[in-house]
């Protein structure tokens, strides 16, 4: 018993961490790019400064906004930071992941979205409209390219619990899976356009014509764009997360050990601080393509989720 | 004691029709009474006052409504006791009537899967005998007689159940020709527009067409046994290839009725004709006893079933999934919209059934039940959320006139209580966790990913592309009920309609609704309730259900083993309310942040307008581009131009027609080939009584050879 309330106190802790962590991620990602372009690069805190000071500010809601657009903040966020729950941050088999595997945590981001999209089209402007329907789009598009690459992960594991899979992943030592090859692809593709980086959405402009995730919260200020702001840096990081821990997962604590826990927070700190530098680094070097390339885009992830699969079931599952 | 239950829910359905003719007879029983009170004078005056107060005019039609709807509401009720106690009691039950002709009793049984769709039909009816009397009191009685309507109703539920108690093949052909005529004068009942009578021939046609391929089933079946009772189909020996070809007339037959692509042409046609609540019920429900004929069919008749038939329930299932929903995102009108989706959901059903097929015939009994679970798990939750929507679809078009979603907008403001149940249908049936669609979902990819068990390897490869076709589907109906809700409750009204609409009045409009609402947030956070009842159905019908009890307790949901998958809905729930508290409270203990109202963001040109937003077909237009294949897609956009050198745009007209690629591939060639072929045959008619002579001459001679 009081181990069991250990492994919850853990998981909150780990929850917590996710959450706090996340604007620093955001921030890392800023800096980088910052350097890499050539320009003074804001503090590695900015991110949190600039969350203080959204929440100390009045919102300000459209006149015909209904009940809808002031609740969804809180339920995006509510979402994300459930879907951060289930992914393993420093330690596998913790008791939150058992009471939701990977196909929920998909279901949590449809979740968010699900009100994103809704609120963007609450207040009737063309912009949000626009960003919902942009949305929506990639992301019918980007979900099933990103199950395909997660079922790779499951059926090799055979089992859809992040946790149990990662600890499977990690116990079977360095084997070279052409299959994880693919789905490593088509899950960074995937954590690319879900997370409204460079060649699909730029996080950084508004200009109204390639506006997708800006369009949508335009008309949000104050508390709840804080809200949204931090639940998509938070989304950023569970995909960083995902692809450091699903494809690269060593280091992370199997026991709930004191030197193990640090050494697998290392270990996240580190995977998390390249995977932000390659992300800048792609971003400087590439330009955003046109909306209508990135069914393109995403159908070639799809594509590579599914081979993953097939060479899985074709190559590695020999029996 | 069951089936007093079962019996009790058709009689009462049937009585509900029948009162409803009563509406004509008032005269009559005005006259009655009066006959009876001069017969007897002094003994029943209070009676009689009451009686005269009660056959007043308006009163009258009044309360006949409502005893017609009580009635019907009582039948839903005794079906959904007489499925729980038989899902309960885990024994079938069977008897025998005396009805029909006299060597003929009619064979009843009621089993585990019976029962489930009684359950399945009984909250469909409650929920719609409550919504049913306000609904109805719009239609002008002189127009839209409720006789026509009541009686049918009756007729239609009571086929229905009676479907699923039949044991033998008359008997449930005769049951099932009940459900179809009936449902075919309830899609006709507004019979003055040519597009509905048209959408009634059609469905008619089909129904028949359908009801002939299952009677020849039966036939392939019946000529292997001796007699038409289920227990000696089952017990017929038929070779690969005869229960091959009784599978493939099972599913013409019953997959018209179900709506699989591409025999499901009458389904946006009549559902968006029929009342609101009619559409709810055969959307909700009809579909549904069609898969439960095709369940009976498959697994219990003929007895086992091949993984080929598996494998083309999987393909014939995920086109339907795919095609419905893209179709679905397309359409315009509300009702339209929701008969595609109600072939896409009906896809992933089938889809589910196919695997669960495979998995019985490759020897892993376990993962079939798993499929089976899956699939009348969907068939379950589909009903509740289907209901719901085509009844919040019911209460808009009788508050706006309207089932245009181009033409609404902010709804939400102007009739709160249906926005909260149709948001909470549209979350369902998008499948977001926390609510009932979700977890059906979350069981077919189980499902699916179970594929590794198997040695074939085109099977290995083909059932993850299907899974893969699920996910896809599961994201484009979340598009699709984005836009759906969005459109029509979001943003400000495109329509005097709309603007105009307020909430209803009438409390059994948005109780029916409610309950059904309810009912997928409870199913959402303990499907163990269902899945527990499910897991005896499973038992009965393939002899294995799944494993350990414990794992499918009210808190866990673990289906093959807590190591490999598990969802816990409850501690979800809790986690979600505990997140979103403390955002909440955190966010607003301070008091300088209240929020401030103000205009919304016009880009400094002001004056925004409902015109300005995105529209319908705006909303889709990327997906419409991406899938352009899907569909015929007829797109004009023509200019006016004016201005000195003839550069500025004066005005443009848009117009876009979207059409099933079925029509002009499958239906017209058909339809020519009759026709051609009737011409031929005219050929021989040449009027001239001679040659008829010579014809009749011919036969004989040639009939006389054959049987010489």
């Amino acid at each position: 018993m009081g181990d069991q309330l250990m492994n919850w106190i853990l998981a909150v802790i780990q929850t917590v961490l996710f959450v706090a962590l996340s604007p620093l991620l955001a921030g890392w990602l800023k800096c980088c790019k910052c350097r890499l372009q050539n320009r003074k690069s804001p503090s590695l805190f900015q991110p949190y400064k600039d969350l203080i000071k959204l929440t100390k500010k009045q919102p300000v809601v459209a006149a015909q906004a209904s009940w809808l657009f002031t609740i969804s903040p809180y339920i995006i966020f509510s979402a994300t930071v459930l879907a951060a729950t289930v992914v393993p941050l420093v330690a596998v088999d913790l008791p939150t992941s058992a009471s939701a595997d990977v196909i929920v945590m998909v279901g949590f981001f449809a979740f968010a979205r699900f009100f994103l999209a809704l609120a963007g089209l609450d207040i009737g402007t063309a912009f949000g409209g626009m960003g919902s329907s942009r949305e929506m789009t990639i992301s019918s598009l980007a979900e099933p390219a990103m199950l395909m690459a997660i079922f790779t992960l499951t059926m090799t594991a055979s089992t859809t619990n992040l946790s149990v899979a990662i600890g499977h992943v990690v116990n079977d030592g360095l084997v070279l899976r052409p299959s994880f090859v693919f789905a490593l692809f088509a899950l960074i593709l995937v954590a690319i356009a879900e997370t409204g980086r460079v060649p699909v959405d730029n996080p950084a402009t508004h200009l109204e014509l390639t506006m997708i995730h800006e369009a949508m919260i335009l008309e949000y200020s104050g508390r709840h764009l804080a809200l949204i702001e931090w639940a998509s840096q938070l989304k950023l990081m569970l995909y960083g997360v995902l692809i450091a821990n699903i494809f690269f997962p060593w280091g992370i604590a199997e026991s709930f050990t004191a030197p193990a826990l640090a050494y697998g927070l290392l270990a996240i700190t580190g995977k998390l601080a390249l995977l932000g530098l390659l992300l800048a680094l792609s971003e400087t070097l590439l330009a955003k393509m046109r909306l209508f390339r990135v069914q393109e885009y995403l159908g070639f992830a799809y594509l590579l989720g599914l081979l993953g699969m097939l060479s899985h079931i074709i190559l590695e599952a020999a029996r | 004691m069951i089936l007093i239950f079962a019996y009790g829910a058709v009689l009462l359905s049937f009585a509900s029709g029948l009162l409803a003719l009563m509406m004509n007879q008032r005269q009559l029983l005005l006259e009655l009474s009066r006959y009876w009170f001069k017969k007897f004078p002094d003994t029943h005056a209070r009676y009689q006052r009451l009686l005269d107060a009660g056959l007043k005019e308006r009163r009258y039609f009044h309360a006949l409504r409502l005893a017609v709807f009580v009635l019907l509401g009582l039948s839903g009720i005794f079906a959904f006791l007489a499925g729980l106690s038989v899902l309960i009691g885990k024994e079938a039950v069977s008897d025998q009537i005396g009805l029909g002709l006299p060597w003929l009793p009619w064979h009843v049984r009621f089993d585990g899967l019976s029962g489930f769709f009684y359950l399945i039909i009984g909250i469909a009816v409650s929920a719609v005998s409550l919504y049913g009397p306000g609904y109805v009191h719009g239609y002008q009685e002189n127009r839209h007689p409720f006789a026509v309507l009541g009686l049918f109703t009756g007729l239609f539920v009571s086929g229905m159940l009676l479907v699923l108690l039949a044991d033998d093949a008359f008997f449930f052909m005769i049951a099932w020709e009940l459900m179809s005529v009936a449902s075919y004068f309830l899609v006709a009942f507004q019979h003055e527009n040519p597009a509905n009578r048209r959408a009634a021939f059609l469905y008619l046609l089909m129904a028949e067409v359908g009801a002939l391929a299952i009677i020849l089933g039966f036939g392939v079946l019946a000529s292997f046994a001796d007699g038409f009772t289920f227990d000696a189909l089952r017990a017929a020996k038929l070779s690969p290839v005869w229960a091959s070809i009784a599978f493939a007339l099972a599913l013409l037959g019953f997959g018209m009725k179900a709506g699989i692509f591409p025999i499901h042409v009458w389904l946006p046609e009549a559902h968006p004709v029929a009342p609101s609540h009619i559409s709810a019920l055969m959307s909700g429900v009809m579909l549904k006893v069609a898969l439960y004929g095709l369940i009976r069919f498959c697994y219990d008749l003929i007895g086992a079933p091949q993984w080929q038939w598996g494998v083309v329930l999987l393909i014939v299932g995920t086109l339907s999934a795919l095609g419905g929903i893209l179709y679905a995102m397309m359409q315009t009108n509300l009702k339209r919209l929701l008969a595609y989706s109600s072939v896409e959901n009906i896809g992933i059903m089938v889809m589910v059934l196919g695997l669960s097929m495979i998995f019985m015939d490759t020897g892993h009994p376990q993962l079939a039940a798993l499929g089976l679970l899956a699939s009348l798990f969907h068939a379950f939750n589909h009903a509740l959320f289907k209901n719901l929507l085509f009844l919040g679809a019911g209460i808009i078009q009788h508050q706006t006139h309207e089932l245009n979603i181009e033409l609404m907008g902010g709804l939400i403001r102007r009739m709160p209580h249906t926005s909260k149940l149709f948001l909470i249908g549209c979350m369902s049936i998008a499948s977001l966790p926390l609510f009932n669609g979700f977890v059906s979902e979350w069981l077919a990819f189980q499902t699916a990913l179970q594929v590794d068990v198997l040695d074939n390897g085109v099977l290995r490869s083909l059932i993850p592309v299907a899974a893969a076709a699920l996910a896809l589907t599961a994201a484009l109906a979340a598009a699709c009920f984005v836009k759906v809700f969005g459109l029509m409750f979001l943003g400000r009204s495109r329509s005097r309609h709309s603007d105009k609409a307020h909430e209803v009045k009438d409390k059994g409009m948005l109780a029916g609704p409610s309950l059904l609402a309810g009912l997928c947030f409870l199913i959402g956070i303990f499907p163990g309730l269902i899945i527990s009842l499910l897991n005896r159905v499973a038992g009965q019908l393939l002899g294995q259900a799944l494993p350990n009890d414990a794992a499918l307790g009210w808190l866990w949901l673990a289906p093959v083993s807590s190591e490999q998958a598990s969802y816990a809905p409850p501690l979800v729930l809790i986690a979600a309310l505990i997140a979103g508290c403390i955002s909440f409270w955190y966010l607003r203990r301070s008091p300088a942040t209240v929020m401030r109202r103000a205009e919304p963001w016009d880009c400094g040109f002001g004056g925004l307008t409902p015109r300005m937003q995105y529209s319908g077909n705006a909303f889709t237009m990327p997906l419409r581009r991406i899938f352009a294949k899907a569909w015929i897609v007829d797109e004009q956009i023509e200019k006016d131009m004016q201005g000195a050198l003839n550069q500025d745009v004066g005005a443009i007209r848009y117009q876009l027609q979207i059409q099933d690629h079925s029509w002009p591939r499958l239906y017209q060639p058909i339809a020519q080939g009759v026709n051609k072929s009737a011409k031929q045959i005219g050929r021989i008619q040449t009027g001239n009584i001679r040659v008829y002579l010579g014809y009749s001459f011919v036969t004989l001679i040639f009939m006389l050879w054959v049987i010489s």
